[in-house]
């Protein structure tokens, strides 16, 4: 409050200030009059009189001051004039603001991104009434694992004390059709109290409830959500009651969910919610029953009042405990803990809670870096200005006041820099909002920044400011105005390595280490793009789709997807269709363990390899832009009652017999004993990732080892837009309500890629930030040492010194440092590409270019910021610097 | 005039209540109040005087108003608050003990000691 009265005091004041001088000035008018009437009885005459008064008054200015400083009222004005000042001195050395301001607006800009980040992932609740209270339950199995199968879901919902009650959801994909063509949408299968749980209140219509559930596909509802609602109805009120299609199935549209509610998952970003007793219909077939099957998601709910989550924990363990008891085969001795629900509780939480915190501490740590540096640079300035400094001391300003104003100057900066900064961490955050890396799977991350975002803004700029205006503050404290107006030297230099210089160097190779690690990454992603896959994504398409969406089932599935394939090969310009349940470098691929044909007992342990196994059609290959190296491809005639028969890549034949020539035409066993034949071998290429290692895999027929869920590879020579359009009125034709989704191969490879594209990304723009801390930290060192050597240079430029031995003397240190800091860094760099490697495919250190690259990098990094001191160096003109002193 | 004694940092406060005690007053009017009852033998800067004034009103120990002075002119008068009717008799205490005991230090003959 009293904080407030004053500065209420101090703004009346400021604005009946002009009224004040008004009074102050008539007051001292009377004065002056009165004694000049003194004066005149006392015999001079009026005018002698008055000039005499006013000479004896004296300087009035002064006392104007005075009395202004009396009522105590400066404040805001001492800061507008500061302001005034400060601009004024920045506008004078446009390059030490552009370098300033761009260094805090990275630094702070940076921060303030990653922290939007770390708002939105982590401190901000879920938007949910009373996020507060709401749990999942996590089981402690080898690592944490939210998911838990449906019927010990139920018994946990009914044999728990601790919560309100309990909701469970699991996410799938489904068609949908709302009366037009149906298209692939995503679900969340919840429980039917999940709203009521939750305490959401719909938008529109109503929700379905825990009533409303009695046994297997008993709830035929549907609840949209609202941006599936808004873009697909256009807000159309009368869709409550309308009845649409789910995988055929009729469901009836109860309402419409808040709008912002995406569901419990702060990435997930749901078309419309359904009763998870209706799997069957949702998903083809149901798991309600089986207690060994952890398909539920996750299960939540609100912890009653007055429990804590320890005691909760307690309670659920003893649930855990009557699992082990009486289904020691399906679940055994569980116990549980309790955790977030919005980011997959601690599963995603916990690596997404340290990256970020970790991202955190990178960005301070480059604010800190970056403050430093600009401390320097503001060392040096203030030892550029000492002149002016003790010119203003010696005419009776106090330190104080100077000090006032050098603060005021490091905040404009701070504050412009963390303005500029902040509207480009806005920008980017827009960015990243849209930014779809894999658009398949639509994500909505919450990534607005709020108030809170700002206000860490401005006191990250604030802070900041007073860091490094802070550094110049004892050099001004010990300024002697008399010593410096009188010989213009100020302390001599010391020669010793001070930490300043250590940090330097530091700074200069963690920047080398950046600049190399980025190079090998984008060297490493530009040849990964151009690689042997061991197929051709260029001129492909890819039409993905599950028979099960449109209710295909048992022999229908082949049947319809051998039509599907001779009617998409009657397209004009199409040279092969071939059809592979899940291509190579998908999100998800099965794997089986393959065993020789003489092992006898079946075990794991026994096994020859573990594999990765397709199912194709016969034209795959030829589509895929595969190579077969030896023997035949699958064909139609390896249908369900002929022997078993596969084609398995060089990898597989190696392992399993030796060579490629013995494996043709031999045999091996799967796990359930079936014996397959060899009949033909292909290339190897990449099939969970870019940079596993040569990878055993098996590609079955179709007929023999049926799929719904297929993705179908067009290979043409017309352009894809044509393509895709004659795709979809083919497959209209066949049946108008078929969902499916059709992309590029290469767009689909983007998401392959998605990892070496960030870790590329992500580094070039580390790089960037550590040569900027390590320009402006060396042109802070230099520039400071120049303006502090100028009287020794001028001496040694007067003695006859060459350029090149002026410019030693003024750069060596700094370029010693810079040498011995990149040769570090280069060490470093190479040794942390092994790590790269992991990440980016083909990332390697041993590239001629990329050391020279790093090289040449490192000496342009030196020279542009030793350009303006080695300039300033040679400038020195000793007759005007002995002139001067 | 050669005679005339400094001031002592922050006497002029005193000196200023002091003068106004006696009878609310302008500003030339104190400066000629402080030269009658000190016997002319202070010397004040007459400028100084002002930003004392102000002080003295902004910590409410006098306050001010606009009147017309013996010569017919437009001046400002000063006059004693409560609080600095208290603060003058303060004052006045502790600068009387301060005298004595620097008169009395100052008195001291050597041999006595």
């Amino acid at each position: 409050m009293k904080l407030l009265d004053s500065l209420r005091f101090r703004l009346a004041t400021l604005f009946r200030r002009s009224q004040m001088n008004a009074e102050l000035e008539e007051e001292l008018r009377s004065h002056i009059e009165h004694r000049a009437d003194d004066l005149q009885r006392s015999g001079l005459p009026r005018p002698e009189a008055e000039r005499r008064a006013r000479l004896e008054f004296g300087g009035h200015v002064r006392f104007k001051e005075a009395c202004n400083d009396a009522l105590g009222s400066n404040f805001i004005e001492t800061l507008i004039q500061d302001v005034r000042f400060g601009l004024r001195m920045l506008r004078k050395s446009p390059g030490f603001t552009a370098v300033a301001v761009g260094t805090l607006a990275l630094g702070i800009g940076a921060n303030a991104l990653v922290f939007s980040v770390l708002n939105a992932l982590i401190l901000r609740p879920l938007n949910v009434p009373q996020p507060q209270s709401l749990y999942a339950i996590e089981r402690r199995a080898s690592f944490l694992d939210p998911s838990q199968s449906y019927p010990d879901y139920l018994d946990l919902r009914d044999r728990n004390r601790s919560f309100d009650s309990l909701a469970a959801f699991t996410i799938t994909e489904a068609g949908l059709d709302t009366g037009q063509n149906a298209t692939p949408s995503w679900a969340e299968e919840v429980s039917g109290n999940y709203f009521d749980t939750l305490g959401i209140q719909p938008y529109l219509g109503g929700f379905f409830h825990g009533s409303d559930e009695h046994g297997p596909n008993s709830a035929p509802y549907l609840v949209l959500a609202y941006a599936y609602w808004h873009v697909h109805f256009q807000d159309d009120p009368n869709v409550v009651g309308r009845t649409v299609g789910v995988n055929k199935h009729p469901f009836t549209i109860l309402g419409v969910a808040p709008l912002g509610f995406h569901g419990t998952l702060l990435f997930g970003s749901p078309d419309f919610f359904v009763p998870m007793v209706n799997q069957e219909q949702v998903e083809g077939s149901n798991f309600l029953n089986a207690r060994g099957n952890r398909w539920v998601f996750m299960v939540m709910g609100h912890l009653k009042p007055g429990v804590t989550p320890a005691q909760a924990i307690a309670d659920l363990n003893s649930i855990g405990a009557y699992f082990g008891k009486n289904y020691p085969k399906d679940d055994g001795q569980i116990t549980f803990t309790l955790a977030r629900p919005s980011l997959y509780g601690d599963y995603l939480g916990r690596p997404i809670r340290a990256f970020v915190t970790a991202l955190m501490l990178l960005a301070g740590l480059i604010l800190l870096a970056a403050c430093a540096n600009l401390g320097t640079l503001f060392a040096a300035r203030a030892a550029d200005r000492a002149r002016e400094i003790a010119l203003r001391l010696a005419l009776g300003s106090s330190r104080l006041r100077i000090l006032r104003q050098l603060f005021t100057e490091a905040l404009l900066l701070s504050l412009m820099g963390g303005a500029v900064g902040l509207w480009g961490s806005v920008m980017l955050l827009g960015w990243l909002r849209a930014w779809q890396p894999v658009p398949r799977y639509p994500m909505n991350l919450p990534l607005d920044p709020d108030v809170h975002v700002y206000v860490v803004a401005l006191l990250l700029a604030l802070v900041s400011g007073f860091l490094f205006g802070a550094v110049p503050v004892r050099q001004i404290l010990r300024t002697d105005p008399y010593q410096i107006v009188k010989s213009g030297s100020i302390v001599a230099v010391g020669r010793r390595i001070t930490v300043r210089d250590f940090l330097l160097a530091v700074q200069i190779a963690i920047c080398a280490v950046l600049v190399t690690s980025s190079m090998v990454a984008v060297r490493g992603l530009a040849r990964s793009l151009h690689s042997n896959f061991g197929f051709e994504p260029r001129n492909a398409m890819l039409v993905d789709t599950d028979l099960n969406m449109s209710g295909y089932s048992g022999d229908a599935v082949p049947a319809m997807q051998k039509r599907m394939i001779d009617s998409l090969e009657t397209i004009p310009g199409v040279t092969s269709v071939g059809l592979i349940d899940w291509p190579p470098l998908h999100e998800a691929w099965n794997s089986t363990n393959v065993f020789t044909d003489a092992t006898a007992d079946l075990r794991a342990s026994n096994a020859a390899a573990e594999v990765v196994v397709y199912s194709i059609s016969p034209e795959y290959f030829r589509a895929a832009g595969t190579t077969l190296l030896t023997g035949r491809s699958i064909s139609w005639t390896d249908h369900k009652n002929s022997p078993r028969v596969a084609v398995v890549n060089r990898e597989f034949a190696r392992r399993l017999f030796g060579s490629t020539t013995n494996a043709m035409a031999n045999y091996y066993k799967r796990q359930d004993g079936t014996r397959i034949q060899v009949v033909g071998i292909t290339e190897d290429g990449k099939y969970t990732n870019l940079t596993e290692d040569p990878h055993p895999a098996m590609f079955l027929s179709i007929l023999q080892f049926p799929t719904s869920e297929m993705h179908m590879v067009v290979r043409s020579n017309v352009d894809s837009q044509h393509l895709s359009a004659a795709i979809k009125s083919k497959l209209r034709g066949l049946d108008s309500g078929l969902p499916f989704y059709l992309e590029t191969w290469s767009e689909k490879l983007n998401s392959a890629l998605f990892a070496s594209r960030v870790a590329t990304v992500s580094l070039g723009v580390l790089g960037v930030m550590g040569a900027m801390l390590s320009i402006t930290g060396i042109f802070g060192m230099t520039a400071y040492s120049v303006s502090k050597r100028k009287r020794e240079l001028g001496i040694r430029i007067a003695l006859g010194a060459q350029r090149k031995e002026v410019l030693q003397a003024a750069l060596g240190r700094a370029f010693k440092l810079l040498a011995f800091g990149s040769a570090a860094g280069l060490v470093l760099g190479i040794l942390a590409s092994r790590v790269l490697a992991s990440i980016v495919y083909q990332a390697t250190p041993r590239d001629p270019l990329v050391l020279a690259g790093v090289v040449l990098a490192m000496a342009l990094l030196g020279l542009l910021a030793t350009w303006i001191p080695a300039q300033r160096a040679l400038s020195v003109d000793p007759s005007i610097l002995m002139r001067e002193e | 005039m050669t005679d005339q004694a400094q001031l002592l940092p922050g006497t002029l406060d005193l000196l200023i209540l002091r003068a106004v005690s006696l009878g609310p007053l302008h500003g030339y009017g104190v400066l000629l109040r402080i030269g009658q009852i000190s016997g002319n033998a202070l010397l004040i800067e007459q400028g100084a005087l002002y930003p004392g004034l102000f002080r003295l009103v902004r910590q409410g120990l006098l306050k001010a108003s606009w009147g017309t002075s013996e010569n017919n002119r437009r001046a400002k008068f000063y006059e004693l608050t409560a609080a600095g009717r208290k603060r003058l008799r303060e004052e006045t205490e502790s600068w009387n003990r301060l005298a004595t005991a620097i008169g009395a230090a100052l008195a001291e003959q050597p041999e006595e000691v």
